[in-house]
């Protein structure tokens, strides 16, 4: 049997490249990318300690997860295409009207 | 994890929130009937069925408190004075938008105010939530309707970057949030408020899971909340979108994650106090400082508004650190006055604005006392009520959170706030100088709309009676803290 330790080891090298990913790149779509694996290693998170602790609540908390990731997306997605349409510009250090 | 059982009382007791988010699907429909100038049928449904969930709620803050759904919602009269503040705010909202999406010029459509009644849905969730899961499920829905709602004028660039930002922000904290959630599930095994206490009173805290959990999860909220240093999305948000959703964010949202926050921290996190007391002590002071201190040097009132709610998030805290039944009940006072004291603000605001964009500068604002006299005070008491001067409510507010933080002897903690409540009054005074000491440069064309009118005369009345007779109220929200 895969010890716990690895797969929480696994899901917060997961977690850091996403944090780092939202802080260092500027690039919107990549945000959003870095977002999602942010999520994804919270799920590993969930349901390895599911796994281990014989408890159903971590696997209920990650299907959730899933879904709320996949509106997020949807509605992120929505503004940025808005944002697109009238600035034509991926790039998070363009949105500099905004300030003060 | 209880077996589940779903019974008929499960039902009846979320019945409010079933009324909202069922009229908010129906809204959707009901809007395709409605002709393109009579959109405002479709705000005064949504107000209906606000004030059918309402009588809802007070029916069931009657009977006895009692946790439904297999231990995930709770109804009791926390969330249901919780969930009063947020009806006020939603209803506020509306009002205050019925003229205003028309000035903006942009498509107004009915979608807008179903958009609020789902987020309304989702911020009840939060007040009601005994379960992670609930209140994060909670947060969520509250926030992705705001999300949009920030970013509802598609043609502005600034409303279409407000909105960038905050979902991007938003997302980023709601997914450390949910970290923490997992690691501290990791330790206790479940998700559920009582079960969590439970855990770490038997686990103990000296572990670096629970403490990495749960300082995770501080940040996650704190992010919610708006506290420094971790506020970074709020005034961009709040200057970006249209007035009246800067007024549901920053009223209903706020409110929301606070009854959030307060339920975790005091039911789940309670015996890991000194983990996350030492954080909170750092982020209210941040933002206390902070946000006064930055909301001087604003020239677009509507920036200067969001600083100003970070500083009041500051002060908010202080009841949390206070750790206290009596800290959480000022909490409740303080998120209920902010809210009558804001919505009158952003009506204000929304009086001045008209086409021609004026409204959103401080120097609009100049010698409007001279032609506009009843707006003139309405103004003044709301910013007299914002810096926390008696007999308004803002004071009164201010006062049980430092009485709570006196009376666990933290006094330097108190005469710090106080201080920081000096420099927030320098802006807000400011405001009442140009209305009153300087000459208008030119004429004001204030929007006429009785909507507005009644959400600022009851602003009013509400600020000053709770200002001169905070007793009634404040027994319940004691009430309400002592059973949580």
């Amino acid at each position: 049997m895969i010890p716990l330790t690895w797969f929480v080891a696994l899901s917060a090298i997961l977690f850091i490249i996403g944090i780092s990913g939202v802080l260092l790149r500027r690039n919107l779509i990549v945000m959003l990318m870095s977002l999602e694996l942010i999520l994804n290693s919270v799920n590993i998170n969930f349901v390895a300690f599911s796994y281990y602790l014989e408890d159903m609540t971590g696997q209920l908390f990650a299907i959730f997860t899933i879904t709320i990731a996949a509106c997020e997306v949807a509605v992120a997605l929505g503004i940025l295409i808005a944002l697109v349409k009238n600035r034509r510009t991926f790039n998070a250090d363009d949105l500099d009207t905004l300030k003060g | 994890m209880q077996e589940l059982v779903f019974s008929i009382a499960d039902v009846t007791a979320v019945v409010p929130e079933i009324i909202v988010g069922v009229s908010a699907c129906l809204l959707l429909m009901v809007d395709l009937f409605v002709k393109e100038e009579r959109k405002e049928i479709v705000g005064w449904l949504a107000i209906l069925a606000i004030i059918f969930a309402g009588v809802g709620t007070v029916c069931l803050a009657s009977v006895e408190a009692r946790t439904v759904m297999a231990g995930m919602y709770v109804v009791d009269l926390y969330s249901a004075l919780f969930k009063m503040t947020l009806y006020i705010g939603a209803i506020f909202t509306i009002l205050l938008s019925l003229n205003y999406m028309k000035s903006e010029g942009v498509e107004y459509r009915g979608e807008y105010y179903a958009l609020i009644l789902f987020a309304l849905t989702g911020m009840m969730c939060i007040s009601s939530g005994a379960d992670l899961l609930t209140i994060y499920l909670g947060i969520e829905l509250m926030a992705l309707p705001i999300y949009v709602l920030v970013g509802y004028i598609k043609k502005s660039p600034t409303s279409n970057e407000a909105a960038m930002k905050y979902v991007i922000l938003g997302a980023f904290s709601s997914g450390i949030l949910l970290y923490g959630v997992s690691l501290i599930y990791g330790y206790t095994g479940t998700t559920n408020l009582a079960g969590i206490a439970a855990g770490i009173t038997a686990s103990g805290t000296d572990s670096p899971v629970l403490t990495f959990g749960v300082l995770l999860l501080t940040v996650g909220l704190c992010f919610k909340v708006a506290g420094f240093p971790f506020h970074m999305w709020a005034p961009d948000a709040y200057e970006g979108a249209p007035t009246s959703i800067t007024a549901f964010m920053a009223v209903g949202a706020k409110a929301a994650a606070f009854a959030g926050a307060v339920r975790i921290f005091m039911a789940a996190l309670e015996p890991a106090f000194a983990d996350w007391q030492a954080i909170l002590i750092i982020v209210a002071v941040g933002s206390m400082f902070y946000g006064n201190i930055t909301a001087i040097t604003q020239t677009n009132i509507k920036r200067m508004l969001a600083y100003s709610s970070i500083g009041h998030a500051g002060y908010a805290l202080l009841g949390l650190i206070a750790g206290t039944a009596d800290g959480a009940a000022s909490i409740i006072f303080y998120m209920f006055v902010y809210t009558f004291m804001n919505l009158g603000a952003f009506g204000v605001i929304i009086l001045l604005r008209k086409c021609t964009g004026k409204g959103d500068m401080i120097d609009d604002y100049r010698g409007l006392a001279k032609n506009n006299r009843l707006v003139a005070v309405v103004m003044l008491i709301i910013m007299f009520s914002l810096a926390g001067i008696p007999p308004t409510a803002g004071f009164m507010g201010k006062f049980y959170i430092f009485m709570a933080l006196i009376d666990q002897g933290m006094i330097t903690l108190a005469v710090v706030s106080i201080v920081s409540t000096a420099i927030a009054a320098f802006f807000y005074i400011r405001i009442v100088l140009l209305m009153y000491m300087k000459e208008p440069e030119g004429e004001f064309d204030l929007v006429k709309s009785y909507s507005v009118y009644y959400v600022l005369a009851i602003c009013i009345m509400a600020v000053i009676v709770l200002g001169v007779y905070p007793g009634a109220f404040m027994h319940l929200a004691k009430a309400a803290a002592i059973i949580m």
